[in-house]
C-alpha cells in the first residue's frame, strides 16, 4: 500500500509526470500561435500603428518657434505674457531674427500668421532689418521696432509669439474644435468666419446616421427575401447584390455623376414621363451624397443580416403562427429578436465606414456636404496645415472609438455575427 | 585622354521634370524634353504633380529626390522659396532677371509660360447681342441665368475677378486691395455672395471644358489653354471672353539641396532660350515669359494667347508678391465661406 503515493502522480509512458507534460504541449501551442500571429501582428505595428500614431503627435506639436528661434522661445515662456515684454527678451528676439535661416523662418512666420493675418509680412519687414535692430541698446530696442511697425507697440502681437513658443500645445486640437486661446490664456471660441470644423464633425455624424437608417430600411426586406426564397432565386439575388459589390467604388460613384447630372437618365426620363418639367438638381447636394453612399454601403448592411437570417430556423414562424400570432407579430417578437446579432453587424459596419467617407461626397456633394476627412485632405494637401490635418485626424479616430463604444455598451460587440 | 573613354550611354544626362499632365505635359514633351535629346545631350523623364507644396517638402526634408525640375505655380514658388523648400537659381547663368517679363523672374523660379484663367460660355446658349461680353456678365444672374463654373481650390483670380466686376478697373485693383484691405477683401466675398448658390465647383482644368461641354453649367472659369484645347481640337463652340481676366505663369524651380542642382540648371537654361520657348504656342495657347520668345511666335497663335495684345484691354497681372503674404489665410477663409 506504500505505492498508493506514487500512483498520485500520473505518469506518462516515458516515466514523465502527466501533468508536466500537459504543461509543455499547452506552451508549444501557445509559442505556435504566437509563430503565427507574429507576422500580422509585426505587419499592422509597423504599417498601421506606428505610422498613425507618430501622425497623431503632429496634432499636439507646435515646433516652430521653438525649432526656430530656441533662445527666444525659452525667454518668452517664462515671460508673463502681461503687456509689453522687456527690453531683454525684445532683444533676444531681434537677434534670433537676424541670425534664423531663410526657411526656419518662412516657417515660423506662416505658424504666427494662423493666428494673427498679416503678422508674416510684419514679420518679414522687421527680419529684414534685424541686423540693426539687434544690435540697437536694451534702451532704445523697443523703440526701434515701433518703428519698424507700429503693430510692435500691441500687446497681443507679443503674446502670440508666447503662445506659439511651447513645442508640446494644444493649439491645433482647440483649433479642430472651433476653439482657441486668448490672450490671458483661456479658452474662447474662434471668430464666426473660421468657425467650420464643429459643424463638420456634427454634419459627419448626421450623414452617417442618415445613411445608416436608410441602408437598414432598404436592406432589412432584401436580406428577409434572399434568406426565405429557395436557392435558386435567392442565389440569383445575392448576384445583383455582390455585382456592385465588386464595383470600383469610384466607378460607381462617377455612374451616379453621369445618372443624376441636368442632362443626364434620371432628369431626362424623368420630363419624358412628366414627372418634372425642368430637370431637377439631384447631384452636388445633400440628397445626391445620400443615393451614392446607401448605394455604395448597402451590401456591407445585407450581406451580415443575410448570413444571420439564412440560420434562422422557419419553424419558429410557423410555430408563433400555430399559436395565434398574427404575421407582423411574429416577426417582431420572434424573426427580428434573432436577427439581431446581424443587424447589429450591418449597422456598425456601416456607421463606422460612413464616417471616413471622402471621395463620394467629394464627387456628389456640394461644398456643405463635405464631412471631416475631405478636411483632412484639404489640411493636409491644399493649405499644407499638417498640424491641423492630424488635430481633424485625432478627433476623427476619438469619435469612431466613441462610436464603437456607446454601441458596445447597448448592443454588445461579443453579440456581433457578421458570418 | 583617358577621360573621354566614358560611353555615349554615360555622358548622356537624365533628369526628371514634374509637371500637370494633359495637353499641357504633350505640348512642353514636343517643345522642351523631345528636342533637348539632340540639342543637348539631355534625356528628359516626366512625372506628374499635384502642384503642392507639400510632395516638394516630403523630398527636401528626407533627400529622396525624385524631381530635378518642377513646372510650379507662382504662389507655391514664391510659398517654396521662403519656407526654404526651393533652391535659388543661378540668374548668371540665365541671362539676368530682366530678361523676363515682369514677376517671371522671382529668387528661385523663372517663368516659363504666361496663362489666364479666363471665363468661357458656350457659344449655341447665349449667341449675338445675347451674348456675354464682360466681366460683370459673369456675375450677372438676371441677364444671363444659369450655372456658373469656379474653381474650387484656389481664391487666387476669384477675388479679383470678383472686384472688377464690382467696378474696380484692372489697373487698380492691387492698389485698392494694399490700401483697403479688409475693405476690399469683404468687398469681394460679398460680390462672390451674389452667385454661390449658383455656383459649380471645379477642381482640375480638366473639369472646366467638361462642365461646359455637359450643360451643367452657362459659363465658367477655365485656365484659357484647356478651353483653346476644347474648340480645336475637340471642336466646340465655345466663346472665351477677354475681359477681367488674371494673368499668371507657371514657373520652373529646383528642389532646395538636390545634389544634382547642376542638371537642373542646364535644362532651365534651355528651356529658357528664346527660340525653344517660343515653340511651345504651337502646341497649346500658352505665352512665353520674355520678349525675344514672344518676337518668335506665330501670329496666328499670337491672337489666341494671353499675352496678346487685343486680349490686354482689361486683363489683370496675378500679384505674386501680394497673394505670398495672403493666400493661405485667404484660401483659407475661402474654403470655410465655401461651405457654409
Amino acid at each position: 500500500m506504500a505505492s498508493t503515493a506514487d500512483t498520485d502522480v500520473m505518469m506518462a509512458a516515458d516515466g514523465v509526470p502527466l501533468k508536466i507534460k500537459l504543461r509543455r504541449a499547452e506552451r508549444m501551442k501557445k509559442v505556435w500561435a504566437l509563430v503565427l500571429v507574429a507576422p500580422l501582428f509585426i505587419f499592422i505595428m509597423v504599417g498601421f500603428v506606428i505610422p498613425i500614431i507618430s501622425l497623431l503627435t503632429l496634432s499636439v506639436e507646435d515646433p516652430e518657434v521653438s525649432e526656430a528661434l530656441p533662445r527666444t522661445a525659452e525667454a518668452f515662456s517664462e515671460w508673463d505674457g502681461q503687456g509689453l515684454p522687456s527690453p531683454e527678451l525684445m532683444k533676444i528676439f531681434a537677434e534670433e531674427l537676424s541670425e534664423a535661416e531663410r526657411g526656419e523662418f518662412g516657417r515660423v512666420s506662416k505658424r504666427l500668421n494662423y493666428d494673427i493675418s498679416g503678422f508674416k509680412s510684419m514679420l518679414k519687414r522687421t527680419a529684414r532689418a534685424s541686423d540693426e535692430l539687434a544690435l540697437l541698446p536694451l534702451d532704445e530696442i523697443h523703440q526701434g521696432f515701433i518703428d519698424l511697425d507700429e503693430d510692435w507697440n500691441d500687446p497681443q502681437y507679443w503674446a502670440t509669439i508666447k503662445n506659439a513658443s511651447s513645442y508640446l500645445s494644444d493649439y491645433y486640437m482647440l483649433w479642430a474644435l472651433d476653439l482657441k486661446r486668448d490672450e490671458e490664456g483661456s479658452i474662447t471660441s474662434v471668430d464666426e468666419g473660421r468657425a467650420i470644423y464643429f459643424e463638420v464633425l456634427i454634419r459627419t455624424v448626421e450623414i452617417s446616421f442618415a445613411v445608416t437608417l436608410l441602408c437598414f430600411l432598404l436592406g432589412l426586406p432584401i436580406a428577409y427575401l434572399l434568406a426565405t426564397l429557395p436557392a435558386r432565386k435567392s442565389n440569383l439575388l445575392l448576384i445583383l447584390v455582390l455585382l456592385p459589390f465588386w464595383t470600383s467604388l469610384l466607378v460607381r460613384t462617377t455612374s451616379w455623376l453621369v445618372l443624376l447630372q441636368n442632362e443626364g437618365l434620371v432628369n431626362d426620363a424623368a420630363i419624358w414621363i412628366g414627372l418634372w418639367n425642368e430637370p431637377q438638381e439631384l447631384i452636388r447636394n445633400r440628397f445626391g451624397v445620400y443615393v451614392a453612399m446607401v448605394h455604395i454601403l448597402l451590401p456591407f448592411m445585407v450581406l451580415p443580416m443575410y448570413s444571420v437570417m439564412k440560420t434562422i430556423n422557419p419553424w419558429h414562424m410557423r410555430a408563433a403562427a400555430s399559436l395565434g400570432a398574427p404575421g407582423w407579430k411574429a416577426f417582431l417578437k420572434v424573426y427580428f429578436p434573432q436577427c439581431l446579432p446581424g443587424v447589429g453587424a450591418g449597422t456598425l459596419l456601416v456607421f463606422i465606414l460612413s464616417l471616413g467617407y471622402y471621395i463620394t461626397p467629394a464627387l456628389v456633394g456640394g461644398p456643405n456636404d463635405q464631412m471631416i476627412s475631405y478636411w483632412i485632405v484639404q489640411n493636409m494637401n491644399t493649405l499644407a496645415n499638417w498640424g491641423l490635418g492630424a488635430a481633424l485626424s485625432m478627433v476623427l479616430l476619438v469619435l469612431t472609438m466613441v462610436m464603437f463604444f456607446i454601441y458596445n455598451r447597448f448592443v454588445g460587440i461579443d453579440r456581433l455575427k457578421v458570418n | 585622354m583617358g577621360l573621354s573613354a566614358t560611353s555615349p550611354a554615360q555622358a548622356q544626362d537624365t533628369i526628371t521634370a514634374a509637371s500637370w499632365g494633359g495637353a499641357y505635359s504633350a505640348s512642353q514633351r514636343e517643345a522642351y524634353y523631345k528636342p533637348a535629346a539632340k540639342e543637348i545631350d539631355m534625356i528628359v523623364l516626366e512625372d506628374e504633380w499635384g502642384g503642392t507644396l507639400s510632395e516638394i517638402r516630403v523630398q527636401v526634408e528626407t533627400g529622396e529626390y525624385k524631381w530635378h525640375v518642377i513646372d510650379s505655380e507662382s504662389g507655391t514658388a514664391m510659398g517654396g522659396c521662403d519656407e526654404g523648400l526651393l533652391a535659388e537659381l543661378d540668374w548668371d547663368m540665365l541671362g539676368g532677371m530682366e530678361r523676363f517679363l515682369p514677376g517671371a523672374a522671382q529668387d528661385c523660379a523663372v517663368g516659363t509660360i504666361s496663362w489666364a484663367t479666363i471665363y468661357a460660355y458656350d457659344g449655341n446658349q447665349f449667341s449675338g447681342d445675347n451674348a456675354p461680353t464682360t466681366v460683370a456678365d459673369f456675375f450677372d444672374l438676371e441677364t444671363y441665368p444659369g450655372k456658373r463654373g469656379l474653381y474650387a481650390n484656389s481664391v487666387t483670380s476669384s477675388l479679383e475677378m470678383a472686384l472688377m466686376a464690382d467696378g474696380v478697373a484692372a489697373d487698380d485693383v492691387y492698389q485698392y486691395l494694399t490700401e483697403n484691405e479688409d475693405e476690399a477683401i469683404d468687398r469681394a466675398f460679398a460680390k462672390l455672395d451674389t452667385i454661390k448658390d449658383e455656383v459649380v465647383w471645379w477642381d482640375s482644368g480638366a473639369m472646366a471644358p467638361q462642365l461646359l461641354a455637359d450643360g451643367e453649367v452657362a459659363m465658367t472659369t477655365a485656365w484659357n489653354g484647356r478651353i483653346y484645347n476644347a474648340i480645336v481640337n475637340e471642336g466646340k463652340n465655345f466663346i472665351i471672353v477677354w475681359d477681367g481676366q488674371t494673368i499668371d505663369y507657371d514657373l520652373w524651380v529646383i528642389p532646395a539641396g538636390h545634389p544634382e542642382y547642376d542638371l537642373g540648371m542646364k535644362f532651365i537654361e534651355y528651356a529658357s532660350r528664346p527660340e525653344v520657348m517660343a515653340r511651345q504656342s504651337q502646341y497649346i495657347s500658352y505665352g512665353p515669359t520674355t520678349n525675344e520668345a514672344a518676337e518668335l511666335v506665330n501670329p496666328d497663335i499670337l491672337q489666341h494667347l494671353p499675352t496678346a495684345p487685343a486680349n490686354l484691354s482689361n486683363a489683370l497681372w496675378v500679384d505674386t508678391i501680394w497673394w505670398a503674404d495672403r493666400e493661405e489665410e485667404l484660401l483659407e477663409r475661402f474654403q470655410v465661406w465655401r461651405s457654409q
